[in-house]
């Protein structure tokens, strides 16, 4: 079987693993990683959405093999040393962006690239659009919208505007 | 003052673990030595298993057990069990017909499990289900109602005639027919309630243990009501006494009803994990949830309202094919008749209603309650009839609703189909939800649309529904095999912080939170001294779980009557304590008062002398400060309300784009408000999903053509506009917090608003009526046909 | 998943020596289409060839040609400086499938390998007559689609890159499949140095293509006003329950004419 050696969240990992292991497989079967969620077989949920090499990806359509020596970010990876969320997760809390929860690990990651690469604004079709390759089933996508939409001013270091709702 | 008490928009305490990945789902779960299960299903809809031959899978690498129907049936292993039962028009008994958990004989549909591969690995598992080689004899399948009762029709079930599994009927029938008599027009309306997949993102899991030591099972389930499960596994299927069984529910990823059934692989697990002696442990693919997760709705109805001149409702009958798929799941058969039928007043005072129900076998997945569960399937009836009805007559649409709503003052009203709405307000849910949709200036709207070439809608529905099933009395004389009360214990330890033990059950619903809020307004103490501990029957008192909105009504009114006895206990020794009489001593903002003295003692004060007793009436009162309470409710209680939707069809496309949608809902109390907008956001979107995308669709024979989300339409961030949520609360009267239920309005409420809108928004293309979803390509088929019809004429 | 053993190329001649030593061995590229049929077991390839270091990946503008890396992405083909001067139609498809996450991997020569018939590139490359540079050929658009799933590739070979001629005008038009946001009907209209090439994908029963009567049509004026009588026959579409063939053939001449409009 490879051995295979990546950085997960900032610290080296390595596994042993078949070719056929998925990267979501390695992840929450190898490393522990549950966060990381399965929620289709077609790829089309956005359940375990993790990034690597700084690009959101789902991690059930990539092969553990095919992450070798890559850096690898999971919402485990996001929040600091000492336990303070990330401004995407800060916001989902604040704005009820969540329900059961199982989604939002991979719509978080998503958001954040979302967000990232939008340095010049993000308007609220952006980020419906944006949001294509994840399902929700339990928030109905309203709150999740403006989670987004705040987060992006915190993370670009921008006030924002007060609108009516 | 409690900050964090009712009526607060509490952040959810639940949610640091969700956003930092620390969610404890039972797929997350791993136990030493643990195997894993997969099942090989049938691929045909309808086929005798002539052989089954494991010999060759039995070798296989990794391979650690392979059972069959045959196992099962050799150690009297049951069939799984329905828990509600419905009579004949003729008084007796429905068809029940045997569901083996694993199938003997013959496969009844696509996705019924025939043979548990118990492997080392997954992929082990998967290799040897495929490799087992088994003999079919195709049968023919049948998926659609009315071809199942026509002469003829392949059987389900060989002892079940006509494939009927009962035929049922409410209301005066001579009274209605008197109605229809008097009437000055009858408007007729087919319709049909698409079948719809629950797909909640968590995919169905399991994990099974056995002690042989102490002859224990351990069953971690993604339940919404985990004593449920254990009673009709333990009691029916596989016969093992409560106490050697434990069924836990974790974090469970959204149920929507599909996680309250029984399913097969629970108790093929369960059995099994005794015969490897390991842990077993399954997780569905979404490909298997979608064959194998108890399919929504998929009834079909004729309708017919008697009107008076004036726009009056005179009677209403309604005839409806209910398709149960092809074995009768935990609640199906409640669903197209006491959870849908009794709901055919409305919101209206229409005198009499008179509706039958023929329950089908076909050769489907098996259909129970998904979000609302029989009472979308009335509303959409309801609402769209009445649309049809101002249609027919020249009315205006908001008028006709006005015209024959219950009046505010006339409750509680007596329905003339069994049920007593005990508080509403129908008028004013209406006239917020026409202000806040700016329904006035709908006209300006769709002018300036048109401008654009497109088609500007606006519809809505005025609607009532029943929560909180109960009282288990009544439930019981109507079929239900299990109480419908819930059960809190209230733990108070000897510091003043509080364990709540409920048999409500959270899966999306955050009553972590919410609950944790209303115990700390009534005992007066700070929300972080909390806990609320549900889904392990371990742990809570027998519970019934969460579904059909009742958690806070009957789950939290359980809670408060806990709490009632915890503060009359506090009071007597409190009483003692400052040497008052009980009665002069009170409980208010966490505190133990004597009246009209300045004399108190804290809450955790009374608790640590609970605990430490040593000045303490111990003649009269055991030490100890906790609790429990089980409560029948009293009747359903009636959440209701307006929803109004607004389209713009794009008459080239036929695509239905929602670009508005207002909801003000009547759910009696709120406890925390982002909370009940987010559950009505949730319902609406799934609303939505099943008016404008979703369609489970089989083909003639069985087989599922809308399998996987390639086909299935989900609704995603950019189908859904954003949805404006009011609420209009009139207090439920029978329980004492005056909640009524959030859960499921938003997908009651919904759809025949956007449908109503789509109408209206074909206004010009004579469409009297069209069935869900609103696909572009039907739209644009009813465009089309009308264009060619007009050039002809 | 079938196990299979997995190889990863440093460049195209090691490549094309494995796929050749094994008939099973199948080449990887961003696998988006690739390991959902290897979880579904529909596939079961003895070994797999992942692409990603043969150097197949990168944009070049050659003169009048641009020229795009089999193993280059849809997200880096939609976000390309030359892409969007060159040819600004093609960075707005790419742009348009799947989902953020399906375009950070998804590859230009996987999709055209495959050949979807829902599948949006093989519309644009039809319609602007490029060409497909293969490890031992160069084959024109017109030559390498040859019906649903099937192309000109023999076994082994191996897409290095697409030739696109410049356009003066191009557009693409899709609308999405309510389910899988694939093409349900895709139409990428092309006015070219050699003329005008219509090219439709999604709606035909035998996968991407040329609509001549629409290329006719816009030849002499290319406005959505000439189109508007062109009908397109339904007795070649595709149905299901999605949309009939009627609605499909409909719909091919609504995007057509948004494609113009926008092209
Ligand atoms: C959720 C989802 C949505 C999608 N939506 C769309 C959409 O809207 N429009 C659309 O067009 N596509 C869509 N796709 C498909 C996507 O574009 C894929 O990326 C593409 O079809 C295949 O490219 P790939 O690089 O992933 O190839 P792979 O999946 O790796 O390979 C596909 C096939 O091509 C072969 N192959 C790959 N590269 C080469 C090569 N260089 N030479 C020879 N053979 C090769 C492989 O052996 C394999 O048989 C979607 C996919 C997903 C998962
Ligand atoms: S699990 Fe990866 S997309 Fe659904
Ligand atoms: S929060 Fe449950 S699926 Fe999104």
């Amino acid at each position: 079987m490879p051995q295979i050696s990546l950085t997960v969240n900032g610290k080296p990992a390595s596994a042993e693993v078949e070719s056929r292991t998925l990267l979501v497989e390695l992840l929450r079967e190898k490393l522990h990683l549950t966060g990381t969620h399965v929620g289709c077989d077609t790829s089309q949920c956005g359940a375990c959405v993790v990034e690597v090499d700084g690009k959101s990806v789902k991690s059930c359509t990539m092969l553990a093999v095919q992450a070798a020596g890559a850096h690898v970010t999971t919402i485990e990876g996001l929040a600091s040393a000492d336990g303070k969320l990330h401004p995407m997760q800060e916001m989902f809390r604040e704005h009820h962006a969540l329900q059961c929860g199982y989604c939002t690990p991979g719509m978080v990651m998503s958001a954040i690239d979302l967000v990232n690469s939008h340095p010049d604004g993000l308007s609220e079709e952006q980020i419906r659009h944006g949001l294509e390759g994840n399902i929700c089933r339990c928030t109905g996508y309203h709150n999740i919208v403006k989670a987004i939409h705040a987060a992006w001013f915190v993370m670009h270091g921008k006030e924002m505007p007060i609108a009516a709702e | 003052m409690i900050v964090d008490g009712i009526g607060a928009s509490v952040k959810r305490v639940e949610d640091h673990r969700f956003l930092s990945g620390k969610g404890h789902y039972t797929d997350d779960m791993n136990r030493p030595g643990q195997t894993h299960a997969v099942f090989r299903r049938s691929d045909s809809p309808h086929a005798r298993i002539k052989s089954i031959d494991i010999a060759a899978a039995s070798k296989m690498a990794g391979v650690v057990a392979i059972f069959t129907g045959a196992d099962l049936a050799a150690e009297g292993v049951g069939g799984v069990p329905c828990g509600w039962q419905i009579h004949n028009k003729d008084g007796s008994p429905m068809a029940e017909p045997m569901h083996p958990v694993l199938a003997i004989d013959k496969v009844r549909h696509v996705g019924d499990p025939i043979a548990m591969v118990v492997a080392e690995t997954k992929q082990q598992a998967k290799d040897a289900a495929e490799a087992i080689n088994i003999e079919f004899e195709e049968l023919g399948g049948i998926s659609d109602v009315r071809a199942a009762i026509a002469p003829g029709a392949p059987l389900v079930h060989d002892d079940v005639a006509s494939n009927v599994c009962f035929d049922w009927h409410i209301g005066d029938k001579a009274a209605t027919e008197a109605a229809f008599a008097n009437a000055f027009k009858i408007i007729k309306l087919d319709l049909t309630n698409n079948r719809l997949v629950p797909n909640a993102m968590e995919p169905r899991a399991a994990i099974s243990e056995y002690d042989i030591s102490s002859g224990e099972y351990t069953l971690h389930t993604t339940s919404q009501n985990p004593h449920v499960i254990r009673l009709l596994m333990g009691a029916f299927v596989l016969h093992i006494p409560e106490h050697k069984l434990r069924v836990v529910a974790p974090d469970v990823g959204g149920g929507f009803g599909s996680k309250i059934f029984h399913y097969a692989e629970e108790a093929a697990l369960t059995w099994a994990a005794a015969k490897v002696l390991r842990p077993i442990k399954w997780t569905a693919d979404r490909s298997e949830s979608f064959i194998t997760d108890a399919h929504g709705r998929d009834h079909v109805s004729h309708a017919e309202l008697a009107v008076a001149e004036d726009g009056k409702f005179l009677g209403l009958r309604v005839e409806t094919l209910a398709n149960m798929g092809a074995y009768l799941s935990t609640f199906a058969p409640s669903v197209p008749t006491y959870l849908s039928a009794t709901l055919l007043a409305g919101v209206y005072t229409t005198p009499a209603i008179y509706a039958q129900v023929k329950a089908v076998f076909t050769h489907t997945v098996p259909v129970d309650a998904y979000r609302g569960a029989g009472r979308p399937e009335a509303t959409f009836l309801l609402e769209r009839i009445v649309d049809v009805a101002a249609r027919d007559l020249g009315m205006d649409r908001v008028e006709i609703r006005r015209k024959n709503f219950i009046p505010a003052d006339a409750f509680p009203y007596q329905t003339p189909i069994a049920l007593q709405y005990d508080s509403g307000d129908y008028q004013t849910t209406l006239r917020e939800c026409l202000r806040m949709a700016d329904y006035d200036g709908f006209e300006a709207r769709r002018k300036a649309a048109a401008a654009k070439g497109k088609l500007r809608g606006i519809g809505m529905s005025t609607y009532v529904e029943a929560c909180g099933i109960a009282p288990s009395a009544v439930a019981g004389a109507l079929g239900a095999r299990a109480g419908l009360y819930e059960v809190a214990n209230i733990r108070v330890h000897p510091t003043g912080s509080v364990t709540v033990f409920t048999g409500a059950h959270s899966h999306g619903q955050g009553h972590e939170t919410t609950f944790a809020q209303l115990v700390a307004d009534q005992l007066g103490i700070p929300f972080n001294q909390i806990e609320i501990v549900h889904g392990d029957t371990s742990k809570v008192p027998f519970g019934m779980g969460t579904y059909g909105s009742r958690s806070l009504s009957v789950g939290g009114s359980a809670m408060v009557k806990a709490m009632d006895k915890i503060i009359l206990k506090g009071r007597k020794i409190a009483a003692h304590l400052m040497e008052a009489s009980l009665d002069d001593v009170e409980f208010k903002d966490g505190k133990f008062t004597v009246t009209g003295t300045d004399k108190s003692k804290a809450f955790a004060e009374i608790s640590l002398t609970a605990y430490v007793p040593h000045n303490y009436p111990i003649e009269e009162l055991e030490p100890g400060l906790e609790e429990t309470a089980f409560y029948d409710p009293k009747n359903f209680t009636y959440p209701g309300g307006c929803h109004i939707c607004e389209v713009e069809i794009d008459p080239n496309t036929g695509t239905v784009a929602v670009i508005n949608f207002t909801a003000v809902d009547d759910v009696g109390r709120v406890i925390n408000p982002m909370i009940v907008e987010g559950q009505v956001q949730g319902g609406i979107a799934q609303g939505i999903g099943q008016a404008l995308l979703e369609h489970a669709i089989y083909d003639e024979s069985g087989q599922l053509l809308s399998g996987s989300m390639m086909d299935y339409t989900m609704p995603r961030a950019d189908d859904l506009p954003n949805i404006l949520v009011g609420t209009e609360s009139t207090m439920c009267t029978h329980n004492p917090l005056g909640a009524k239920g959030v859960g499921e309005v938003g997908a009651i409420g919904s759809p025949p608003a956007v449908i109503n809108a789509v109408v209206d928004a074909l206004r010009d293309y004579d469409v009297r009526h069209l069935d869900m979803p609103a696909t572009p390509a039907k739209i644009w088929g009813i465009i089309n046909a009308h264009t060619l019809k007009m050039a002809a004429e | 998943m079938y196990d299979f053993s997995y190889h990863k190329p440093g460049s195209v001649a090691d490549a094309v020596k494995m796929l050749g030593a094994d008939g099973e061995a199948k080449a990887l590229a961003g696998g988006m289409t690739f390991i959902p049929v290897l979880k579904q077991r529909l596939n079961k390839p003895s070994a797999v060839v992942d692409l990603s270091a043969a150097g197949l990946s990168g944009i070049k503008l050659e003169g009048d040609k641009l020229i795009i890396g089999a193993m280059t992405t849809h997200a880096t083909v939609a976000s390309s400086p030359e892409v969007k001067k060159a040819i600004p139609a093609l960075a707005h498809l790419a742009n348009n499938i799947g989902d953020r996450q399906v375009r950070s991997r998804g590859t230009i020569g996987g999709s055209l390998a495959n050949n979807d018939p829902s599948a949006c590139y093989p519309s644009a490359v039809l319609a602007l007559g490029a060409t497909i540079h293969t490890n031992q050929r160069k084959v024109a658009a017109d030559d390498y689609f040859q019906g649903m799933f099937a192309t000109a590739l023999e076994p082994g070979e191996i897409i290095t890159a697409v030739e696109f001629p410049m356009a003066e005008r191009a557009a693409y038009a899709k609308f999405p499949n309510p389910a899988s946001r694939y093409a349900m009907v895709g139409v990428f209209v092309a006015k070219t140095a050699k003329g005008v090439r219509v090219a439709v994908t999604g709606a035909g029963q035998n996968g991407v293509f040329r609509h001549a009567a629409m290329e006719a049509a816009l030849s002499t004026s290319f406005t959505p006003d000439a189109i508007k009588s062109v009908t397109t026959p339904a007795d070649m579409m595709n149905a299901d329950i999605h949309g009939s063939a009627a609605y499909r053939a409909h719909l091919v001449g609504v995007m057509a004419a948004r494609a113009v409009a926008a092209a």
